[in-house]
């Protein structure tokens, strides 16, 4: 093991390379698009669990529990085979037609386990903000919803910005389970490298790095964040 | 206006803290509410706009019992103004849009109008050049003060004021007490939780005194402050005027 001569030239360039460079434009995707959408159900799902009607309460909290207590994987095969069954007929059509069955089915599971993990964030950012804020906006007339739209949220969200950050790291690494329902992203693709050329250690090392470079430029940012917003932010107020 | 009936209230089913309240407030009276710390003022005011809901009795405002399933709440807070101790401005926000924020969302007021009526409530309260600033940017006396405006801008037909120049430092107090004696005289009704005798004596047409959750005394500010009834108001009062004693 040792002496292992690594072989690069043969990944490195021309297909394979190619290959490495898709699987990783399909992981950004899939991790983007998850990101944006989880964001939002995330949101909706924060604030029904807080919100003052205990049916929305519960229907939250029976959300937050299935999604968070099985494994991803479980629920990647689950909206993969499933969705056939649950949803109509004419979205299954439009599924079909639209040849990326799998890539949505993917993005679908990775929203929803996601979501959970967001709106736990963001609900202990509205727990950072204080009460009188409600009660400022509840004494000027406005419903819960335009509380939590206009007062409580944009203050929370900021405060949420780091760990969203995690969450997008996490999904990054997460999406690679992708490859199981045949999305083609950088796993995929490091796998595809290694059935064709047997140079599995190559091609999962070079897969390996490209995922530790992606988590490294993120987290980068965040310091930059860190640093040039939120700290002098923070000195100021 | 404000109508008090028999009113209790406990924290935590056993921490009573307000006993038997009964109050008539008349449309455009100024009653000032004073007593010791944790006497149940906050909580008192509180109730008006339903922040604490009461356990027995009823609280009505403008002729709507708050309590009642059919009030609808939000549109009965519309027309009731709160500030705050701590000004709970919205840090977020320009001052301007702490301002509009309501009576947009509320009154659905487009915004140009809002603005133009923000614009002025600030020229009133003196801060006409402070509109986009940022209420971390403001000293508290100013930051009180767009609370005011803030609340003014629903244009409420109830003013409720917690202890309104309490968390100030004393250079400030005034510039507060000046824009709310205004106010006062304007024909507002208003219930003002203060102990700025000074005030209560200019403004107030009553002056309530609070013990254990209970109205001790109801008196015109004047015979209140040279000659309270109860053995409570005097030892208060003693302890207000004199704190080093
Ligand atoms: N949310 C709450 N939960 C439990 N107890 C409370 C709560 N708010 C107030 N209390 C208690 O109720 C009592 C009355 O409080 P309240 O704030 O109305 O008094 P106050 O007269 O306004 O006092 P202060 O002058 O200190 O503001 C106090 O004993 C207080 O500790
Ligand atoms: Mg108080």
């Amino acid at each position: 093991m040792l002496n292992y001569q690594f072989d690069w030239h043969l990944i490195l360039n021309g297909e394979y390379r190619q290959w490495l460079l898709s699987g990783l434009w399909l992981t950004l995707k899939l991790a983007t698009v998850s990101m944006i959408l989880s964001f939002f159900l995330g949101l909706i799902i924060a604030v029904m669990k807080m919100s003052g009607q205990r049916f929305v309460r519960a229907g939250a909290s029976v959300y937050l529990e299935v999604v968070r207590n099985t494994p991803l994987l479980v629920q990647i095969f689950f909206w993969y085979f499933g969705s056939f069954k649950l949803l109509p007929a004419a979205w299954n059509e439009w599924l079909n037609a639209t040849n990326e069955f799998e890539f949505i089915a993917a993005t679908m599971a990775l929203t929803i386990y996601t979501s959970a993990f967001i709106a736990e964030d963001i609900r202990s950012g509205v727990r950072a903000i204080p009460k009188e804020q409600t009660e400022a906006g509840f004494s000027s007339g406005l419903s819960f919803l335009q509380v939590m739209r206009w007062i409580i949220l944009p203050q929370a969200v900021r405060m949420t910005i780091p760990p969203l950050v995690n969450q997008f790291l996490n999904l990054a690494k997460n999406s690679s389970l992708a490859m199981t329902i045949g999305v083609a992203e950088l796993t995929y693709q490091a796998r595809q490298i290694e059935s064709h050329t047997l140079k599995g250690f190559e091609a999962f090392t070079a897969a390996t790095l490209i995922y530790l470079i992606l988590s490294l430029v993120i987290t980068g940012l965040m310091e930059i964040y860190n640093e040039k917003i939120l700290k002098p932010r923070g000195a100021q107020a | 206006m404000i109508h008090f009936q028999n009113v209790d209230k406990w924290f935590h089913s056993s921490l009573h803290v307000l006993r038997d309240i009964c109050l008539e407030v008349q449309k455009g009276e100024v009653v000032v509410v004073c007593g010791p710390s944790g006497s149940g003022k906050s909580t008192l005011i509180r109730t008006v706009n339903g922040l604490e809901p009461v356990q027995k009795g009823e609280v009505w405002v403008a002729g709507q019992n708050v309590a009642d399933k059919k009030t609808d709440l939000n549109a009965l807070r519309a027309e009731v103004g709160f500030v705050f101790q701590q000004f709970n401005l919205y840090p977020h926000l320009r001052v301007i849009d702490n301002i509009t924020l309501a009576p947009r969302l509320v009154r659905k007021t487009p915004t140009v109008e809002a603005n133009r009526h923000a614009t002025e409530l600030l020229e009133r309260v003196g801060l006409a050049d402070k509109a986009q600033n940022f209420p971390s940017q403001l000293s508290g006396g100013q930051q009180q003060r767009v609370a005011i405006a803030r609340a003014l801008a629903m244009k409420p037909k109830v003013m409720l004021f917690d202890e309104p120049t309490s968390a100030l430092d004393p250079e400030m107090i005034g510039e507060v007490l000046k824009v709310i004696q205004d106010l006062a005289k304007s024909g507002l009704t208003m219930m003002v939780v203060t102990h700025e005798m000074g005030f209560a004596k200019e403004v107030a047409d009553r002056v309530i005194f609070m013990d254990k959750g209970a109205i001790v005394e109801t008196a015109k500010p004047e015979d209140f402050f040279s000659q309270p009834k109860s053995d409570r108001a005097q030892l208060f009062l003693k302890q207000v005027l004199n704190p080093m004693h």
